[in-house]
């Protein structure tokens, strides 16, 4: 029997509405509760000054593996989500072959199991091979572990596919993640439409696209029935129909992540292909609406979006190179420094968009201290100063904006299962 | 806006490594490459057609994308400042093998050259070189973003026929959305003073233009007569996913360049084209031909342009060897 002590730190657990000073016992991998005063324990950590929380949760993370480990492994992105407060990532099936079989979404665990940082939670295709046309093998995949279905960056454009998808997902009460664009008013878009793409000549995706596919699923999710999750929205008006949609009671869920809050379109006038992501990077009006959004709870989630990328693929002509950002080992600090510094904002908020409420959106077990969870913990040191600098992340992506930034606040310890997996230098 | 604008390129040197684009470069700046190139262009006429200013470097071609006239421009100004050049073009490159355009330019840098000057479709290109070369950068057009040295030369020509830039009134007919020439223009025109007006169908004039400094107007009829220079614009068949317009008789009727228009412009107006035209859709052959026009005087300064700034560049290369 082990046991360990995380002592004086302060406790938050936004599904219990706990935020207090106090020590938490865990007991072979479990949480075994609050405990007043001290007690014997194999191990004791100290986390005094510290927030010790549910493990984050990352709801939307490529992990590249199997078919372009140039970019990542199963076993270098786990351990980078470690690193940057992860106890549990959802991983997307776009590798190759595509997860779209139980074989797949079996293998993603094993490689997980083996390189034994945290749990990995693979998504399975919505259709066959991402290309919006046939249903992949939605219950076998379910029985392989598929936590939720979709086709990654690639719309579902044909509307009576994503009918019949979220009627048939609905009937394992999993959800559809869905990225929300018409592909054709974004071809070969690089930036968001506006008065930077204007000025720089670079190719613009308006905000439209994303708000006709979040009206389109949106309706699709009332008529169906079916659970929607926007993977990362980024338009002022998605806000506006997801918080309508969400007051009438349809299955409608959103993320954001924290490159969309901490970064505009105006920032790609250094040519920066680290800048291109897709959805784009938008204005301060746009930001405003997503800040408010978070707020007022309409934006559920905070998701990395992490899209590793091998360093030749993005040190190119921004036309040619592919969309995303290394996001696993930045996140909290942005998260902190958009969200807690200017308090939009507290603790016990932003922790609930890491934890609780992404396991809701999956119904995942997990997020969540109560007595009798695995003990998946995230100790965070709220003051912690550093520099990002992308040469030291345990990603084998280095493609980030945020390099040479100043952020406060990192993870300090994390556990899984009661193992402690990171420990900060 | 008179008399706020320092156009005296006097007192002013060339600092720059790059030219890059128009947006970076100061009213005075720009100054300084007109009259570099006034006075290239009035050595020319006395005969002086060549000078050694840039005997023993090397002046690198590369167009990753099609183009007669500025590379053969560019290839003249160099060799009448008496530099080496070389020839670079996509189809017979090893980027058709899979080799990566900054390889690509890397390795021709490695074999001893002084400046380059690069074409590309991708905007951003060639600020792209600028960071992992040593070699001097010329923007020869990169994508929809920029393209100096038309804007430059187009500049020039105004300013030769009516003396200043000042107060005048500048049109931009036709494809704004993909034009390079009309961004530079723009980001040029507007540093020296002139009024700009864009001119076009809704469909290729680009969002929030107008914070630009410019005037949006898709009625090329109702702004003939307060227009002092007309730049006719390419329809860039290439650039275009879709139909833009309905048709090139639509759109040659709606904002092409043809005699009727000449007599309800301003009698002196200015006629300009970056070109290549399409003959019949921007310009019809009597106004291309006409009094009015100076496309062929813009052609004979763009290798002046051209000269002054390699000669810039290369000035300031000598003052900071690598």
């Amino acid at each position: 029997m082990s046991t360990i002590l995380i002592r004086g730190g302060r406790i938050i657990d936004p599904g219990q509405n706990l935020d207090q000073v106090g020590n938490l016992f865990i007991q072979d991998g479990e949480v075994a509760g609050l405990i007043d005063g001290d007690i014997s324990t194999d191990q004791v950590i100290d986390a005094t000054d510290k927030i010790v929380c549910p493990g984050l949760i990352d709801l939307f993370v490529s992990l590249r593996e199997p078919g372009f480990d140039e970019d990542e492994t199963i076993a270098t992105g786990t351990n980078a989500a470690i690193a940057g407060g992860f106890t549990s990532v959802v991983c997307t099936p776009e590798t190759s072959p595509v997860i779209q079989d139980r074989a797949a979404a079996e293998f993603v665990q094993l490689q997980a199991e083996r390189a034994g940082h945290c749990n990995v939670f693979p998504l399975g295709a919505v259709t066959k091979n991402l290309e919006g046309k046939e249903l992949a093998e939605i219950g076998q995949l379910v029985e392989g572990g598929a936590v939720g279905f979709t086709d990654v960056k690639n719309p579902i454009t044909n509307a009576e596919i994503m009918r019949r998808a979220l009627e048939y997902t609905s009937m394992f009460n999993r959800p559809i993640l869905s990225h929300p664009q018409v592909p054709e008013l974004i071809a070969k878009g690089v930036m968001h439409e506006g008065f930077y793409s204007t000025m720089l000549g670079l190719q613009g995706m308006p905000s439209a696209s994303e708000d006709i596919m979040v009206g389109r699923d949106i309706a699709l999710a009332e008529l169906t029935g079916g659970q929607i999750h926007f993977i990362s929205i980024t338009s002022r008006n998605s806000v506006k129909m997801i918080a309508e949609a969400k007051a009438r009671g349809i299955k409608v869920t959103a993320a954001v992540t924290p490159h969309h809050l901490a970064l505009t379109d105006e920032s790609l006038l250094s040519f920066d292909s680290n800048l291109k992501v897709n959805p784009p990077l938008r204005t301060p009006e746009h930001i405003e609406a997503l800040v408010q959004g978070l707020k007022e709870g309409t934006i559920d989630a905070i998701c990395s979006d992490h899209q590793p990328c091998a360093i030749e693929k993005k040190s190119r002509e921004l036309t040619l190179v592919p969309y995303g950002i290394s996001g696993l080992e930045t996140m909290l600090a942005i998260c902190i420094k958009e969200l807690i510094e200017p308090g939009h904002l507290s603790w016990s908020e932003l922790i609930a968009k890491w934890t609780n409420r992404p396991a809701g959106i999956l119904g995942i077990n997990k997020g969540s201290l109560k007595t009798g969870q695995d003990a998946d913990i995230t100790i965070i040191n709220p003051e912690k100063e550093w520099t990002v600098d992308p040469s030291q992340f345990r990603s084998m992506g280095k493609n980030t904006p945020f390099g040479g930034w100043k952020l406060k606040g990192k993870a300090e310890t994390v556990l899984v299962a009661g193992k402690i997996q990171f420990q900060a230098e | 806006m008179g008399g706020t604008i320092n156009t005296k390129s006097d007192t002013l040197t060339w600092h720059r490594k790059h030219l890059l684009g128009l947006e970076e470069l100061s009213a005075g700046e720009i100054s300084l490459i007109l009259d570099q190139a006034a006075k290239f262009k009035k050595q020319a006429n006395e005969g002086e057609t060549k000078n050694n200013s840039l005997k023993g470097t090397v002046v690198a071609n590369l167009f990753f994308e099609p183009s007669t006239r500025t590379k053969t421009s560019f290839n003249i100004a160099a060799k009448r400042l008496s530099a080496d050049t070389v020839d670079f073009t996509a189809a017979s490159s090893s980027l058709s093998k899979g080799e990566t355009f900054i390889d690509t330019a890397k390795n021709i840098e490695a074999m001893g050259v002084d400046h380059v000057v690069v074409r590309h479709s991708t905007p951003g290109a060639p600020h792209l070189l600028a960071k992992h070369l040593k070699a001097n950068i010329l923007n020869a057009g990169d994508g929809t973003h920029e393209h100096p040295t038309q804007a430059l030369l187009d500049i020039f020509t105004i300013r030769e026929n009516l003396g200043s830039l000042e107060g005048i009134t500048v049109t931009l007919v036709g494809d704004i959305l993909h034009s390079r020439v009309a961004r530079s223009n723009i980001w040029g025109l507007t540093k020296l003073g002139a009024n700009v007006i864009v001119c076009g169908p809704s469909t290729l004039i680009p969002p929030q233009i107008e914070k630009l400094g410019v005037k949006v107007s898709h009625n090329f009829d109702e702004i003939l007569a307060e227009s002092d220079c007309i730049n006719l614009l390419r329809i860039q068949f290439e650039r275009q996913r879709n139909a833009f317009f309905p048709s090139i008789r639509e759109y040659a009727h709606l904002f092409g360049m043809n005699g009727e228009r000449i007599r309800k412009a301003k009698k002196d107006v200015l006629v300009l084209a970056p070109g290549p035209i399409n003959r019949g859709v921007e310009i019809t052959p009597d106004v291309a031909d006409g009094p009015n026009s100076v496309i062929l005087d813009q052609v004979t300064n763009g290798v002046m342009i051209r000269m002054a700034c390699l000669y810039l560049l290369n000035q300031q290369r000598k003052k900071n060897p690598q």
